[in-house]
């Protein structure tokens, strides 16, 4: 096993597939690769497994360098010695399940390989399955053979390319239980794309979001959520309350930025070198929008508070999604609150009543 | 019945395949797998002995390995005999003309292996060559399989070409498909019968036993790719 590092991409392609990516992920970090369909994202990873070459860029796992243009240095997937597992698995299905992770243990003596497959499966719970064909398998065991496949190599990074989306959602549900266990367990990078977001906020230690070839931002996935840097950030992590305000007051010591939303007065985490006046956007999560506190007396201050009238409600599950219009201004405000809460506070569709906002989740975006 | 004819016809068939199946794989695999500007053109260069009549690729054969030519003259002096009316060139003839009859079914098959398979074999270390024989082929058994036996079959009834190149020399070029139609032209249609029911069988049989095949190996590795 080589030595454990961290790896550092960097990435420009214009033909083909747009690329345009800086990042690294650091040893034991869970990088997840975040972004609609079609916007580069396995394709950025095969770059990283050295299946397929960027017009640009370097590529390095702590000191070694794995690809580097200037230097027209490319190692082969072979030398980079990693652990993959491609989107629909890419098990072999002329060989069983031990054999397919035998098959990635080439550099070890061939008295330790079965020994060391049979304990890679079993440490991803696959028992008793091991001389069964990959079409004999269901999704969630060939996903694990895949896995054991990749890890048994003790890989120098591990690349998951959309590991969830094969199976079906109550496999997937004890998968991110198992990956996050076995996360913990790894000290080598692990990058998995996704176009999930909740997969991301779920597992990773750390988020790129890409659109159209282009890294968005990058930054811990509950930081992205909550402070995205601009609107096409916000809207790529699905936040829809974004609207217009005005600056009125800047309080550098209190690290607030005071808005004016139609008539509503509202306290926003500090944003530096904006002009009284200026026209902003500003944006809040579902989840900033809180529908107990003022009718149990808890917030009795001026501001970040919203006049409301319920315009319609729709029942998910356990909790409810709320579209309000907000008094005063041409805006609707979206919020998401547990069932029980919306019955308890008896919310229906044409209620108004009051809101109030959570000022560390409001947050003012870059001007575009 | 014409037992050297038929002897000699198994003959051409089998070194026609030999020789032709291994280059089939590899040139088959590099076109499944490779993008390049002309790739069409080649497809379709390879496909030509489909469409054209046998008897129009034995004239050009005839005439391009002849001795009248720079590549006859050319060859003749390399191999210290003349193609034309000679096995060899009956090989030669019957190489260019099964080309399609090999390439199609295992490019075919060879495309049919998913690329996440070949990315992932390749992230486990796989030497290309290990990834071809402990991955690959298994897999494209069944089109590798259907080729040889198209081949084959293709060679033993051949006509057209093998009359034009090798003319009808007993023991040298006289392959059953001639004799049986020169035993027609005598009226000997007995042996002429006979020779037929031994290729009819023939064909009867290997089919039935490739289709078989194939689909036991089909079955065997599971009928979807993971």
């Amino acid at each position: 096993m080589q030595d454990i590092a961290d790896l550092y991409c960097r990435i420009k392609q214009e033909k083909h597939i747009k690329l345009d990516a800086e990042f690294t992920c650091k040893a034991g970090e869970m990088l997840a690769v975040v972004g609609p369909s079609g916007g580069g994202k396995s394709t950025l990873l095969r770059m990283i497994a050295g299946l397929n070459q960027p017009e640009s860029g370097e590529i390095l796992y702590g000191n070694r360098v794995w690809y580097d243009s200037d230097k027209k240095l490319s190692l082969s997937p072979q030398q980079r010695h990693l652990g993959y597992v491609p989107q629909h698995f890419g098990l072999f299905p002329n060989l069983t399940a031990m054999e397919n992770v035998v098959a990635a243990l080439d550099h070890i003596p061939k008295s330790e390989r079965k020994p060391r497959a049979k304990k890679w499966l079993e440490r991803v719970n696959l028992h008793g399955l091991p001389d069964r064909l990959p079409a004999n398998l269901s999704g969630g065991q060939r996903q694990r053979v895949a896995l054991a496949r990749a890890l048994a190599r003790e890989p120098s990074v591990l690349l998951l390319d959309e590991p969830f989306s094969a199976v079906d959602r109550e496999t997937r549900e004890r998968l991110y239980l198992e990956l996050a266990r076995l996360k913990e367990q790894l000290a080598i990078p692990v990058i998995m794309v996704t176009h999930d977001l909740n997969e991301a906020l779920l597992l990773a230690d750390k988020m790129i979001l890409i659109s159209q070839g282009k890294m968005l931002q990058q930054g811990r996935p509950h930081d992205v959520l909550v402070r995205p840097h601009n609107e096409a950030v916000a809207k790529q992590m699905g936040l829809r309350n974004i609207f217009d305000a005005r600056v009125i007051a800047q309080e550098e010591q209190r690290q607030i930025t005071w808005l004016k939303f139609g008539e509503h007065l509202i306290a926003s985490t500090y944003f530096e070198h904006l002009d009284i006046g200026t026209k902003v956007r500003w944006v809040i999560p579902n989840q900033g929008v809180r529908f107990n506190s003022i009718k149990q007396g808890r917030l009795c201050k001026s501001f970040n508070k919203l006049d409301i009238t319920i315009e319609s409600m729709l029942t998910m599950g356990e909790s409810v999604r709320i579209i309000a219009s907000v008094r005063g201004v041409r805006h609707q405000i979206n919020a998401e609150v547990p069932l029980y809460l919306a019955q308890k506070l008896k919310l229906a569709k044409g209620v108004e009543t009051t809101v109030a906002l959570r000022s560390e989740l409001i947050h003012i975006l870059a001007p575009a | 019945m014409d037992w050297q004819a038929l002897w000699l016809s198994i003959k051409l068939s089998c070194v026609t395949v030999i020789i032709l199946i291994p280059f089939a794989i590899l040139a088959s695999r590099f076109l499944a797998y490779h993008h390049f500007i002309g790739k069409s053109w080649v497809e379709a260069l390879i496909m030509v002995p489909l469409v054209l009549p046998p008897t129009v690729i034995g004239y050009y054969l005839l005439v391009g390995l002849g001795s009248q030519s720079w590549l006859g003259r050319f060859l003749e002096q390399v191999l210290g005999q003349q193609l034309v009316f000679h096995f060899s060139g009956l090989v030669v003839a019957s190489i260019i003309v099964n080309i399609p009859f090999a390439i199609q079914p295992i490019q075919r098959a060879f495309e049919s292996v998913p690329q996440e398979v070949r990315d992932a074999a390749a992230c486990c270390g796989m030497s290309p060559l290990k990834i071809l024989f402990k991955i690959e082929l298994p897999l494209v058994w069944p089109g590798v399989l259907t080729a040889l036996v198209l081949c084959f079959s293709h060679v033993l009834g051949e006509f057209g070409v093998v009359l034009m190149m090798g003319g009808n020399i007993a023991g040298e070029t006289k392959t059953v498909a001639i004799s049986i139609y020169d035993s027609v032209q005598a009226f000997d249609f007995a042996s002429a019968g006979q020779m037929s029911l031994v290729l009819l069988l023939f064909a009867i049989t290997v089919l039935a036993l490739t289709t078989s095949m194939s689909r036991r190996l089909g079955r065997a590795h599971g009928s979807r790719h993971s």
